[in-house]
């Protein structure tokens, strides 16, 4: 369990973490979502004792990382942002140095083995970790953070550097770690923390916009009132056909292709759910649909349903930010 | 700690480090060795000693370079720093390391002295007060050569400053005799390692000399405790 109460770090003037609360429980997967520099890092190396916070409380099981730091750095396992690994050793040589430093009592060889699968680094057990890929040097990451098997896991951003088929194992994994511990992991991708977690808490600015579990968001964000629609017919007939539906507010081409393939964004009024009539209209007039689906939501417009245009200039802001 | 402890023993030869600061230190001693002892028929190895501080002031930067401005740099700091380790078991764990790979190059030095000995009566007294003021010079050395590495990420610039730190350190009874305030070129030349370590290669055991280099040790060590919490509260 972890508990956070009014937690700030102030570096100079900046304001990196605002005064943020929140509560994760035992067996609960947290998700901490939150564009670049909205102080998810920042959170994370405060609650695993790497940083002091300003102002503030972090709770690791009822233990004040603060207070009682040896105490509590023993319930966490933590994946930074970037793998602390030692370039110059081997896996095998890194995950025996991180078993002794963490003090590890469960038997060696066959607590590092059982992780080696967890994580399937076993086959470059013998490697030496410089030149191992990126995907692979995050893999060794998530191993270091699990040596000991810690009650808390903080991970953040693990599924970065990953090919598409490992992210869905190590998201799967981490579902599985779930059951038995407490997880807080960090994305800026929607999509994942839906996947993956229990409870949401969206941060922006350093400042926690909203805290909900993932079906409640989910149910805020849902997004049906704009779809993509893949066609097959002349663009300028579709446009009038759909056109004619009801509740329809706006459309627009997203994408043409030579064979009049073309994708359309629709619009929608919020109650009205027009796909059924949609594919009424197209098969009756003759020409084929061959996708639809909902519009994924970037943060952008997560920002903007959960703040009500309050945070619009603040994102405008961080986005700024990233680009510079 | 003797996680650390081990890990820096490792680094230190599957790295270069390690064998570079052999290799000068051997090389520089055998050179030395060779020049005053062997060339000049003499048994007395004093002044092997004395040049070897040379060869020290080059030799321990490269060995303390890296102990902690590379943690910083590679990010794994944040390994050691959020795991179950006090920062006084994290510096010793490095500084004990250091030592220990220094006592292997002091160590011949020793060898030396059975050499001599073969074919003269070597004052044993006075090498064994040559080779313990060299250890605790050295442990002084590599205290602030660690010290130096926790105030920067950058390898050289740490290798350079504390090159710098050591120099100033070697000369502070120069700096002294150019002082013209009489207390203050007195304390000056107090804390100068030379002076301190000058009673030793004449085989002198003077207790306050020892307890000179040993807090001098502790202080440096203490000081980069500091800078690491420091760091943290930033
Ligand atoms: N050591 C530091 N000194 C000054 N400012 C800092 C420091 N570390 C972080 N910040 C600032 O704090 C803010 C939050 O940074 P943080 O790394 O926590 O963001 P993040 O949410 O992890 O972003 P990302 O998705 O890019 O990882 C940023 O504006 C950053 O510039
Ligand atoms: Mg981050």
């Amino acid at each position: 369990m972890i508990e956070v109460k009014n937690l700030s770090k102030h570096y100079g003037d900046q304001i990196a973490v605002n005064n943020i609360s929140f509560t994760a429980n035992d067996g609960e997967i947290l998700g901490f979502l939150g564009p670049n520099g909205a102080g998810k890092s920042t959170t994370m190396n405060m609650l695993t004792g790497y940083i002091s916070s300003t102002d503030g409380q972090a709770l690791i099981n009822g233990i004040d990382i603060l207070e009682e730091p040896m105490k509590a750095k023993k319930e966490i396992g933590y994946l930074p942002e970037l793998p602390p690994l030692y370039p110059d050793m081997t896996v095998k040589e890194y995950l025996r140095f991180i078993y002794d430093l963490k003090k590890c009592k469960l038997p060696r060889n066959t607590h590092l083995a059982d992780i080696c699968r967890l994580v399937k680094i076993e086959n470059v057990y013998n490697r030496i970790i410089k030149h191992l890929s990126k995907g692979y040097r995050q893999r060794v990451g998530l191993a270091q953070a699990l040596v000991g098997n810690p009650k808390v896991l903080i991970l953040d951003e693990p599924t970065v550097g990953l090919d598409p088929s490992q992210i869905i194992e190590i998201r799967s994994l981490i579902k599985k770690l779930g059951k038995s511990h407490t997880v807080i992991l960090s994305s800026h991708i929607l999509s994942e923390v839906q996947q993956v977690c229990d409870r949401i808490v969206v941060i922006d600015h350093g400042s926690i916009v909203a805290d909900d579990t993932e079906e409640n968001l989910s149910k805020t964000l849902s997004q049906e009132h704009k779809l993509i629609a893949q066609i097959e017919a002349p663009t300028q007939q579709v446009f009038e056909a759909i056109d004619t539906i009801k509740g329809v507010k706006k459309i627009e081409l997203l994408k043409e292709r030579p064979d009049s393939v073309n994708d359309y964004l629709i619009e929608t009024d919020e109650k009205t759910d027009i796909r059924r009539e949609l594919f009424e209209k197209i098969s009756s007039s003759g020409w084929c649909m061959l996708g639809l689906k909902t519009q994924e939501l970037s943060l952008e417009d997560i920002f903007l349903k959960l703040t009500m245009g309050e945070s619009i200039k603040g994102f405008k802001n961080s986005s700024k930010e990233g680009q510079q | 700690m003797g996680a650390i402890f081990r890990r820096e023993l490792l680094a230190y030869f599957t790295t270069p480090i390690g064998y570079i600061f052999l290799a000068l230190f051997y090389a520089g001693s055998g050179l030395f060795f060779n020049l005053t002892a062997l060339r000049a028929g003499s048994a007395d190895m004093t002044s092997m000693f004395t040049l070897m501080i040379y060869v020290l002031l080059v030799a321990i930067p490269i060995l303390t370079m890296r102990t902690i401005s590379e943690e910083k740099n590679q990010k794994t700091d944040q390994c050691l720093l959020t795991s179950p380790v006090s920062l006084w078991g994290l510096v010793m764990g490095k500084f004990l390391a250091a030592f220990l790979i220094y006592i292997l190059a002091v160590a011949m030095m020793l060898v030396y002295a059975i050499v001599v000995s073969a074919f003269a009566k070597p004052d044993w007294l006075v090498i064994i007060g040559n080779i313990v003021g060299f250890m605790l010079l050295g442990a002084a050395f590599i205290s602030i050569g660690i010290f130096v590495s926790s105030l920067t990420e950058n390898q050289i610039v740490s290798a350079i400053i504390s090159f710098a730190a050591m120099l100033m350190c070697y000369l502070l009874s120069s700096i002294a005799a150019l002082v013209p305030v009489q207390w203050l070129s007195d304390v000056i030349s107090g804390l100068s390692f030379v002076d301190r370590y000058t009673g030793f290669t004449l085989g002198l055991f003077d207790l306050s000399n020892v307890l000179f280099f040993i807090s001098a040790c502790a202080v440096f060590l203490f000081l980069t405790v500091r800078v690491l919490e420091k760091r943290r509260w930033s």
